[in-house]
């Protein structure tokens, strides 16, 4: 959610010029005394993190690299459970090592520091749109390897030892519940289908699972994806330890099938073919039914979500279009909630 | 009170506005928030058309669902939500799934009726 706080900072501190300056002296330190910075350019404008594309030019060789860091430098205690962008550069380290697709980190930089709160990685050459990877003909090999590469890299981010990881928020599915409940409740705004989705999960909920490190996002927009499949796992600032399905099924989310509603994992795959390759990879062995109890809860949390972004136009937070106009997506949520229970019948 | 232009022809017009003048001399975000303005008006639009009849078969079936007399929407939606928490009405009550059904489809009719989730609800 935009907080017009985090503007100011960033008005104050977040200048190009400072930025180029702190990482021409990164720069000179590691690459040595002739490296110069080029074409720095911010590449997202989000209220949490500031993310910034630059290359390195040194010994003859260019370096694409990003920047993620806190906005000005400087971080704030936020509202969200978004972690740190230390713990962020900690996972990405640790998922690595784990053999997941993941942008290596190059260097991390302390609060005080010229640079300010940050960490620079390696960029992925890919594309992260997921109307283009399922539509465009350049990824037609990728498409059919993606099920297969998404299963290996879930495996092996819930394989990761949670001794090896920094400190994370644990959710699981009953925890899930109550938090969203909670949010939805506050608005006073009654949605008949999202009550029943509550007393469902509630009245159905699985036995938790032996809690691992789940990503918390993943989903096309946040895959980069070459014309030979998954290129990297990215955003992962929704990480926490939890249920293992949390992730297989936000990744079966209608929502982020773009239309292709068909092909349950992520608009491109079968929820069959994803999980034979994830217990292959050494995740667990789970059926398809055993993800509906997860894909349904996902489905609400992305409507209680929508009505969150529609919140901050109400509020006056965020008065832009998109915000008010979100609130008219909710429904989306409601239906894809309500095909989910007419399915559960046809199973039962 | 006048109605030439009416509201829908308000609405219309500055819809065609901004499809035919703003969105093509506008770049990056403000291009992008002129389009998000156009969906947002051919909602408005779809509303002000389906909302009284898909309003009035609502009514009809809350009011049968819940025994009630109860004419406002707001109310009965409100009434419905109190009885599915205190667990009186749940998936296996007969009529409540195919209500939420209807309303839901009229409502994305509304919204956003090329959601793809609406198609699968219709078969």
């Amino acid at each position: 959610m935009a907080r017009p706080f985090f503007r100011v900072i960033v008005a104050k501190m977040g200048t190009a010029n400072d930025i180029e300056k702190a990482l021409t002296e990164w720069a000179r330190e590691h690459y040595g005394a002739p490296a110069a910075i080029a074409g720095l350019r911010r590449l997202s404008g989000g209220a949490s993190q500031e993310t910034w594309a630059f290359e390195v030019n040194a010994n003859e060789k260019s370096e694409p690299l990003i920047l993620r860091r806190a906005p000005g430098g400087v971080s704030a205690p936020r509202g969200s459970e978004a972690v740190t962008l230390a713990t962020e550069a900690a996972l990405l380290a640790a998922t690595d090592k784990a053999g997941v697709r993941v942008p290596g980190v190059r260097h991390v930089s302390a609060p005080g520091s010229l640079l300010g709160e940050a960490f620079i990685m390696k960029r992925i050459d890919g594309e992260t749109l997921g109307r283009k990877i399922l539509r465009d003909a350049e990824f037609e090999t990728a498409r059919s390897r993606l099920t297969q590469h998404c299963g290996e890299a879930l495996a092996g981010i819930h394989s990761v030892p949670l001794e090896n990881l920094p400190e994370l928020p644990t959710s699981l599915g009953r925890n899930q519940i109550d938090k969203y409940e909670a949010v939805y409740r506050e608005f006073g705004l009654p949605r008949p289908v999202f009550e029943v989705a509550f007393a469902w999960l509630k009245a159905n909920e699985p036995e938790p699972a032996k809690p691992v490190l789940v990503h918390g996002d993943f989903r096309l927009g946040n895959l980069i994806v070459d014309a030979n499949g998954l290129g990297a796992v990215l955003d992962w600032e929704l990480a926490h330890i939890g249920d293992p399905r949390e992730d297989i099924a936000w990744l079966c989310v209608n929502s982020w099938r773009f239309g292709q509603t068909e092909n349950r994992v992520g608009g491109f795959g079968d929820l069959g073919d994803l999980l034979d390759a994830y217990a292959a990879a050494g995740g667990a062995r789970y059926r398809p039914a055993d993800i509906d109890w997860w894909e349904i809860m996902g489905s609400l949390k992305w409507g209680v979500m929508c009505m969150t972004m529609y919140g901050a136009f109400k509020t006056g937070a965020d008065p832009s279009v998109e915000r008010a106009a979100i609130g008219r997506r909710v429904s989306e949520n409601e239906i894809d909630l309500i095909n989910l229970f007419e399915g559960l019948e046809r199973h039962a | 009170m006048h109605d030439a232009p009416s509201a829908k022809e308000l609405i219309e017009a500055v819809k065609s506005f901004l499809d035919k003048t703003a969105m093509v001399q506008l770049q990056g975000h403000a291009a992008f928030h002129a389009r998000v303005a156009s969906n947002a008006l051919a909602t408005v639009l779809r509303e002000m058309e389906q909302r009284p009849a898909a309003e009035a078969r609502e009514r009809e079936r809350l009011q049968a669902l819940l025994k009630s007399d109860e004419t406002n929407v707001g109310a009965l939606n409100q009434a419905l939500c109190e009885e599915i928490r205190a667990g009186k009405l749940d998936l296996a009550s007969p009529g409540l799934l195919t209500h939420l059904k209807s309303t839901t489809i009229d409502q994305l009719s509304v919204d956003q009726p090329g959601y793809s989730g609406l198609r699968t609800a219709a078969r």
